[in-house]
């Protein structure tokens, strides 16, 4: 039977949701799920991680060194507690990106990334070629699978477990040649973007940053998040962390709005697994039409704020 | 520092719509146009900048792959390398392997940083870099979107899902880039002539004492479900009837 460890994601203070969508990838492997927390004080998040439905266990390893988690840091310790766990499964966030395979070629072993569907225990399927094909893939049972799960193909577990918590002592040495200096955070108080249920994005027909205030406007009507094309970022419209796509962030809202947006195929990957998708665009052709759910072919500087006021109403 | 190291890999280039074969056993590649990795495309440009800035004296382009990935190395000395290795393989291999075949050839060549693309545009791994640092045993930084070197240490912007991230890091090291940390240049006939004269080594696995690892094993290739196609609604009025049926608002 599978031991599975899951890394878990926070940001000092609260458990991401990226954490919760990994375990539901990590119970349909079978068998038991451990969650790990690497933190400078692991009690209050390691009581958020035991309310997670499915956990056998909870273990916390407190270290100083552990305040930001860094790749080159946490990595020999998730090692120093791999002995017994048949897999070891991260987020496909970038901080899952950037830590497991680090831990995988410490271990000695490859690493299966963006699990969008278990097959069995030990096959896999992943998207490839930017979500034009789907890849089963698998590894051998032999040796310890090491894996990231894309987060928008899972739901999150429920919150009603008790797990019982372990604070684990990890006595390694660990690397002084990488030093967390500050994070800078473009986004508001908005709701999260890989979280929210309804997500309002902006394209380059959007013209300009100022402009921009009509998809903030609706967004903040709905209590919706706010992302944006590759095109409206890099005009510089908004920051580069609103991006979603291949090459941004990969999102599964409820509802998605996607407003002045064209459809590249790289757009088109970061939404595919939304519930029901809006687009509105004054080009008839564009391909976001042809995956969206309900299409509107307008002017989006009159569309989107009559569309806001009849929301209201 | 005396040397940067730029990993390049030989993808199908990024505007070709590529097709799953009917047979499921791959993706159909025949007679597709080849390229450098975007990713790394990038990466060299940053090496190409920062030996322009004097900050380094050699630039040194690599690949793993077919007799055909010479084209992609070419390709990267017209824009500006100075020496290219390929270690030549025929079969596909796992990311782990591809980062102890780098690791032999840091060991030969001991560059003061690595940088290479974030993730290759057709297996998505985003592995090979984070690999390579952990077997070099020395920092990474993934996901650059700005570079500074100082003296033995760098520091390093990032691209992460909650905003940018500055780490500072020792060298030498593994930089594996993003997006927006440059604009790579245009190669200019008269370099892609000269850049047949510069030095292109060929190696193999075996020379570099290297056996792959075969962990993995691809079951099928498949379509992705599609999604249906919807419907074009008539005015905004009609818009927000149907969202309010779907029981949104």
């Amino acid at each position: 039977m599978s031991r599975i460890l899951v890394v878990a994601e926070h940001d000092g203070s609260n458990i991401n949701p990226s954490t919760a969508k990994t375990l539901s990838c990590a119970k349909d492997m079978g068998g038991d799920v451990d969650l790990v927390v690497f933190a400078k004080d692991g009690a209050a998040l390691a009581e958020q991680l035991a309310a997670l439905e499915g956990a056998s266990r909870v273990l916390r390893v407190d270290r100083e060194e552990n305040k930001v988690p860094v790749a080159a840091i946490v990595a020999p310790q998730i090692v120093a507690l791999a002995s017994g766990y048949s897999h070891i499964l991260g987020p496909s966030t970038t901080f899952g990106k950037d830590l497991m395979p680090r831990v995988a070629a410490l271990l000695g072993v490859g690493q299966v990334s963006d699990i969008m569907e278990v097959v069995d225990a030990h096959t896999f399927k992943r998207p490839i070629y930017a979500g034009n094909c789907v890849l089963t893939i698998k590894a051998d049972p032999a040796q310890t699978v090491v894996a990231t799960a894309r987060t928008a193909s899972y739901q999150a577990a429920g919150e009603s477990g008790s797990a019982p918590v372990e604070a684990v002592d990890v006595q390694v040495e660990l690397p002084g040649h990488t030093r967390f200096v500050g994070i800078e955070s473009g986004s508001s108080d908005r709701p999260d973007l890989q979280s929210a249920r309804i997500v309002v994005s902006g394209g380059r027909a959007l013209g300009s940053a100022e402009n921009f205030s009509i998809i903030y406007s609706l967004a903040d009507k709905m209590g919706a998040g706010v992302g944006a094309s590759r095109a409206a970022v890099d005009a510089g419209y908004v920051p580069n962390d609103m991006q979603v796509g291949q090459t941004g962030k990969i999102i599964a809202p409820d509802l998605y709005f996607a407003i002045g947006i064209s459809g590249a195929i790289q757009h088109l990957t970061g939404i595919k697994d939304a519930g029901t998708i809006v687009a509105i665009n004054k080009d008839e052709e564009a391909p976001i039409f042809e995956v969206a759910d309900l299409g509107l072919v307008g002017d989006l500087f009159q569309a989107v704020p009559e569309l806001q006021k009849l929301l209201e109403s | 520092m005396q040397k940067i190291m730029v990993c390049l890999k030989r993808v199908v280039d990024y505007n070709v719509r590529v097709r799953v074969k009917a047979d499921g056993s791959g993706v159909a590649t025949e007679g597709v146009k080849m390229s450098i990795n975007p990713f790394d495309e990038i990466a060299l440009e940053e090496a190409l900048r920062i030996k322009e800035r004097g900050e380094a004296e050699e630039i040194l382009v690599v690949s793993i792959g077919p007799t055909d990935a010479q084209q992609q190395l070419r390709t990267g000395l017209a824009m500006g390398a100075d020496r290219a290795i390929l270690v030549q393989v025929e079969e596909e291999i796992e990311p782990l392997t591809a980062a102890r075949i780098f690791l032999a050839l840091i060991e030969k060549e001991e560059p003061g940083l690595v940088i290479a693309g974030k993730q290759a545009i057709d297996d998505d791994n985003s592995q090979t870099g984070q690999m390579l640092a952990a077997l070099w045993n020395r920092p990474q930084a993934t996901f650059a979107s700005a570079v500074t070197l100082d003296g033995d240490k760098a520091t390093v912007v990032r691209e992460v899902d909650a905003g940018l991230e500055t780490i500072e890091i020792d060298l030498p090291a593994v930089v594996t880039t993003d997006l927006r940390l440059n604009e790579p240049r245009y190669v200019k006939l008269p370099d892609i002539m000269k850049a047949k004269r510069k030095p292109l080594d060929n190696v193999s696995m075996a020379d570099l004492g290297i056996e792959p690892t075969k962990q993995f094993q691809a079951v099928s290739f498949d379509s992705p479900s599609e999604r249906q196609k919807g419907i074009i609604v008539e005015d905004v009025e009609a818009l927000a009837n149907a969202l309010k049926q779907k029981g949104f608002f």
